[in-house]
């Protein structure tokens, strides 16, 4: 298989790449400018709206200013009810504003669990022999979910602070240039030590991910294969290679987390250190005659103000870091190569034949082991094939050729004389029904995992399907009938039963090509028999490729290619080949030894 | 909750500590602006240089306290987020590892994935964040009434008159939030459930075209779960400014009953405008509050949903009451059945009897062959030999024990087995063969040898070589060879092949039989097939159907005797015999 992993963690991203994390981000971000804006006007009008507050209530003091027996109590009532007034008014805005932050993130959040999931529709075959289902699982809930976290929060957060810095930035410098010059020192002081900290920490929240993806990919794996484990007494075992990757993740974690924790208050810090400068500065000043008390009272309000977001933003930014680093591997999921995309001249093959031809044809899933080596064969349409050999010789590789999950490296496949690189992929392969050995069945019911491949059947097309595969008596046992619902990974059912089922699915769609890897392996013998019948239906007026075992089930076939090492070492039909007493007859012996 | 807290418990001491820093570093915050006033309102109209230098002073020292205080409890509140998740997680895992497959069938796969990954999140981020942003709030809100109760007690019991208010607020909401929180996790079961079929079924999906299909199915999970996401959002949400409206209220509610107060001459404008200052901090500490009951509510969900599993039933082991029965010694001598099965039924719950009534007796070093049509029961005899499920009645003895009397170690331990749908693990050949137990590699290479997967190890790089997910870097028949390696090490006493050689075409499959009955000639046999020439050999053949037995002994009587397997041969070996006339 190609090593093809996503998930390298020492695969250090270049600055450009860094860049682009953030700003795809922005991109998500961007659809929704608008409601982006109109949050922002709502946030400013929210704090224009908080300082209507103390204005208010201001007017409210001063009618009671007068004192003992002399508050002028309409005022008061009227300020009171402007008071409740605007704090309504506020109440219902600062909800809008969360209404339309929540349509925004979430928003975000379902395209991208969209945008992944397409992606992983769209991926190669190969991509999933070699990535945990619980790594791409862990992208698409964990990953995404870090990443809505830190939008929804950190977005109004940041759009507020920014507003605030600006006003008391002006403010401040309108009553003090001169000591506003403390801040020409720790402002880019803080904006220095926040960018040093953060390439320190980056990193380690990368590290954290990954190691979070990992775990998940171990778990998946662990609680699927569960049975084995038991049926060895491996819990132990397992456990305790549970528990080194679970201290390698929460040691990560831990690691993101202290260090990211650290630059909130190493900037609040600085800000403190400021405000001690400018009092003391602002001291001096006032002795020398450059400053009256009020306005240090006021420049000091305002630096308060100033420096608020600032360690606000400076607190938020380690969960601002882990979104960059979600965010950097559900893109790099979705940067992994997709299928090649259909050719532009590809044609549509609605009504195939099901004439076709193989020539030379060599390929190899790893560079210089080849698999199969110079394959040429030719099956016309209505045709049998079958092919045997031993185990590991490439037969089931041929199936991934013909469906196009991989390209040949060199030769020619065709499909009523067109290459099948010409045909796009999907007319290629509603070409075929398939049975393949790995049965997959899905948590539904069992009429909808028959009617999989063909979704408007009749439930009396569906009867005749199970019936012809032998099933139909299984199913009506069921507490539910065609309705019973189809556990997760089929456990409540058999192997044999899984794979009846999926041959009524492949009886129900009317393809020209057909497929059968293996697949009556875990039917008895007696019920393959049965079906017998109902196969050879199956598999009249079309092009049949059978990869089987059993040599009795291929004795009928046009034509046999026995397989060995990726090399056709004898083809003909069963005569044929038992009069040449060479692998296939000595195969076929050996089954009544 | 209570489970967290238990989880929390041991960490008490560090939490205290932690906290106690966390407090004077808050308090140092809040002291700075205090001197600062101090030196602003008191210090600088004298115009005394020294005082204002040492005042200053005394704010950076103020400063450092609190850099170091807030770093260090940041420090250990992370440390007891990671001790309080690795324990959770380790004793969730041991769990799922222990729990009866009876419990895993009720829970699903799914979702006991999604409560080790993403609930376990949901907690760790609580018990990180609660050490965090927990102690300046209580603080502010504490200190603040504190101090307006000093400044005039009877407005600040009209404005305390509000908290009930919002307490049951708050208590309501995020009663209705644990509910929201536990529906968009179960959504996210749904989701977890797509991906993973997705994952594991992408050949069949490409092969039908209907990858379009499965992109609106997603589509449908992925809106359910947004909504309820959504939804859930906006509901908490509604608590935010509900909370601060009441506050305000009640702060209006103050001056106006300042306005009486101040006109009966009980109290100063001074109080009052000071009482507008604290109003504030008192405001914002409130809404610390609430946010931190929302994510409270959100964590409740997770830990509810990862108790449930925490509580769910083990595997049955030996109990108390059967010690007695457990202290039968087994009895390994050859005159009593290695095997025995009496009477024995079963069935999952509310289905039909899967088996019925079998009984069978298997001596030592024997071989037993069953076979039977598919979905006749074959599985399920040896799923309750292992005790993967006990039976409703009847009794399965091995050397003469009640297994049930046996603990699980002892039973399991007997077996080297093969499953149906087996699986290989991201990892090495020889990793996966051993299964880390206490075998060495030349028995593995042994056993590799006898069944027949020495050669291709060795092509693929020797017992080092990668095996990738569900070994999908080997073809089927070579992923079938590698599991009998890994149920032939060790040479157990009892080895069970379910269908292990399905995918092995006959020519192996005979050297395979021949290498079992050589060099595995003292273990018992069960082989649980689909293939007569696989079993005709054995000294005993169990023809079953719909889970009773319809026949038992050697292939010449039931070839005379059964019908069933007269068919059964019929359809195998007929072929055979016209072929070699």
């Amino acid at each position: 298989m190609p090593p093809r992993n996503i998930n390298p963690n020492d695969k250090k991203l270049t600055k450009i790449e860094k860049k682009q994390v953030f700003s795809r981000l922005m991109r998500y971000l961007w659809q929704y400018k608008f409601l982006l804006l109109l949050a922002l006007v709502m946030t400013l009008a929210a704090n224009l709206l908080s300082l209507a507050g103390p204005f208010l209530s201001g007017k409210a003091i001063s009618a009671i200013e007068n004192g003992f027996g002399n508050v002028d109590f309409d005022t008061v009532f009227q300020y009171a009810g402007l008071m409740i007034g605007f704090f309504a008014v506020s109440a219902i805005l600062s909800y809008l504003l969360t209404i339309v932050m929540v349509n925004i993130s979430r928003n975000i959040t379902y395209k991208m669990r969209k945008d992944v999931f397409d992606k992983i529709t769209k991926l190669p075959v190969g991509f999933f022999d070699t990535n945990q289902t619980g790594d791409i699982l862990s992208r698409i809930s964990y990953d995404i979910d870090v990443i809505n976290t830190s939008l929804s929060n950190d977005v109004v957060h940041i759009l507020a602070g920014i507003t605030t810095v600006v006003g008391s930035l002006i403010m401040m410098l309108v009553i003090s240039p001169v000591m506003s010059l403390v801040f020409a020192v720790t402002v880019p002081l803080s904006i220095v030590v926040t960018r040093k900290m953060t390439k320190k920490t980056r990193p380690l929240f990368r590290k954290r991910s990954a190691k979070i993806g990992e775990l998940n990919g171990f778990t998946e794996e662990m609680i699927s294969g569960q049975k084995t484990l038991k049926a060895y007494l491996r819990e132990h075992y397992t456990i305790q290679k549970y528990d080194d990757n679970n201290n390698e993740t929460v040691e990560a974690t831990y690691n993101a987390e202290y260090h990211g924790s650290i630059i909130g208050p190493t900037v609040n810090f600085i800000n403190n250190l400021s405000l001690s400068l400018i009092s003391v500065f602002g001291a001096l000043m006032y002795l020398t005659g450059g400053i009256t008390i009020a306005n240090i009272s006021s420049f000091v309000l305002y630096s308060r103000k100033f420096a608020g977001p600032i360690n606000e933003t400076a607190n938020i930014i380690a969960e601002l870091q882990s979104a960059l680093s979600a965010a950097e591997r559900v893109f790099r999921l979705l940067d992994e190569d997709e299928e090649v995309a259909d050719n532009e001249n590809a044609i549509e093959l609605k009504q195939p034949l099901g004439d076709v031809e193989i020539k030379d044809v060599s390929f190899s899933y790893v560079k210089d082991i080849p698999v199969i080596q110079n394959l040429s064969l030719t099956a016309p349409k209505g045709s049998l094939v079958a092919i045997v050999g031993p185990t590991g010789a490439g037969k089931t590789t041929l199936i991934n050729l013909l469906m196009r999950f991989y390209d040949a490296d060199s030769g020619s496949i065709t499909l009523d004389g067109f290459r099948v690189d010409n045909i796009t992929r999907k007319d290629l392969r509603l070409a075929y029904s398939m049975v393949l050995q790995d049965t997959w069945l899905f948590h539904g019911t069992v009429y909808e995992n028959v009617t999989y491949g063909r979704q408007n059947a009749t439930m009396d097309e569906v009867i005749s399907a199970c019936k012809a595969a032998n099933i139909h008596n299984y199913i009506e046992n069921l507490p539910d009938g065609y309705e019973t619902m189809i556990n997760d990974d089929g456990t409540n059912i058999s192997k044999g039963q899984k794979q009846l089922l999926t041959i009524a699915r492949a009886m129900l769609m009317n393809t020209s090509l057909l497929i059968l890897d293996e697949a009556t392996s875990n039917v008895d013998t007696r019920t393959e028999l049965n079906i017998q019948q109902a196969m050879r239906t199956l598999m009249s007026d079309k092009t049949c490729f059978i990869i089987a075992h059993r040599l009795s089930t291929i004795q009928n076939a046009d034509h046999i290619l026995v397989v060995n090492n990726g090399r056709i070492i004898e083809q003909g039909n069963h005569k044929e080949l038992l009069k040449l007493k060479g692998f296939y007859s000595e195969m076929f012996y050996s089954q009544f030894s | 909750m209570n489970t967290v807290l238990q989880y929390v418990k041991p960490y008490t001491k560090r939490i205290a500590l932690g906290l106690s820093i966390k407090t004077i570093g808050t308090l140092m915050d809040l002291f700075i602006p205090w001197i600062l006033s101090h030196i602003i309102d008191n210090v600088i109209p004298t115009g005394n240089i020294p005082m204002v230098i040492i005042w200053g002073g005394g704010m950076i020292i103020c400063s450092i306290l609190a850099i170091v205080g807030n770093i260090s409890a940041n420090r250990m509140a992370a440390s007891v987020a990671r001790d309080t998740t690795k324990r959770l997680r380790h004793d969730l895992f041991v769990k799922i590892s222990f729990l009866s497959n009876t419990e895993v069938d009720k829970f699903t796969i799914p979702t006991l994935i999604s409560r080790m990954t993403t609930d376990s999140y949901a907690i760790h981020h609580l018990v990180g964040m609660l050490q965090r942003i927990g102690v300046r709030a209580p603080i502010l809100l504490l200190g603040g009434i504190g101090i307006t109760l000093f400044l005039d007690a009877t407005l600040t019991l009209a404005m305390i008159a509000i908290l009930p208010l919002a307490a049951l607020l708050i208590i309501l909401i995020s009663r209705i939030g644990v509910k929201l929180y536990r529906k968009i996790q179960i959504a996210v079961d749904d989701m977890v459930r797509v991906v993973r079929e997705n994952a594991t079924g992408i050949r069949v999906i490409k092969a039908l075209s209907k990858s379009e299909h499965e992109r609106g199915r997603f589509q449908s999970v992925n809106e359910d779960l947004t909504k309820k996401e959504k939804n859930a959002a906006l509901i908490m949400s509604t608590i935010n400014p509900a909370m601060s409206f009441l506050m305000n209220a009640g702060f209006v509610v103050v001056i106006v009953l300042g306005a009486y107060r101040v006109n009966e001459g009980t109290s100063e404008i001074g109080k009052i405008i000071a009482f507008m200052t604290y109003f504030t901090i008192i405001l914002n500490a409130l809404m610390s509050i609430t946010r931190i009951f929302t994510m409270t509510s959100k964590a409740t969900a997770s830990a509810d949903r990862i108790k449930e599993v925490l509580d769910a039933q083990n595997e049955r082991d030996i109990t108390v009451a059967e010690e007695d029965a457990s202290n039968i010694e087994e009895d390994t001598s050859m005159n009593i059945p290695h095997i025995e099965f009496r009477n024995v039924s079963f069935r999952y719950d509310n289905s039909k009897f899967l088996i019925n009534n079998v009984s069978f007796s298997l001596p030592h070093k024997a071989t037993l062959g069953i076979i039977g049509a598919t979905g006749s029961g074959k599985t399920t005899l040896a799923q309750l030999l292992m005790r993967f499920y006990d039976i409703k009645s009847g009794e399965i003895l091995i050397n003469g024990k009640d297994i049930r009397y046996m603990t699980l170690y002892d039973l399991r331990s007997k077996f080297g087995v093969v499953f149906q749908n087996d699986t290989l693990f991201k990892s090495t050949v020889e990793e996966n063969l051993s299964l880390g137990r206490d075998i060495d590699l030349i028995q593995i290479k042994e056993a590799a040898q006898h069944a027949q997967a020495a050669g291709f190890i060795e092509e693929a790089g020797g017992f080092d070589a990668e095996v990738a997910i569900k070994g999908m870097n080997f073809s089927g028949g070579q992923k079938q060879r590698m599991l009998l390696s890994r149920a032939l090490a060790g040479k157990p006493e009892i080895i069970i092949l379910d269908d292990a050689s399905s995918a092995l075409d006959y020519k192996t499959d005979a050297k395979l039989r021949a290498a079992l009955n050589t060099n595995y000639k003292d273990s018992t046999k069960m082989i649980i097939t689909q293939r007569i020439s696989s079993v005709m050999h054995a000294d005993q053949i169990m023809v079953i159907d719909e889970g009773k037995i319809i026949g038992l002994g050697k292939h010449e009587d039931l070839i005379k005797d059964c019908q069933l397997y007269q068919e059964i041969s019929a359809s195998q070996l007929g072929g055979g015999e016209d072929a070699s006339s």
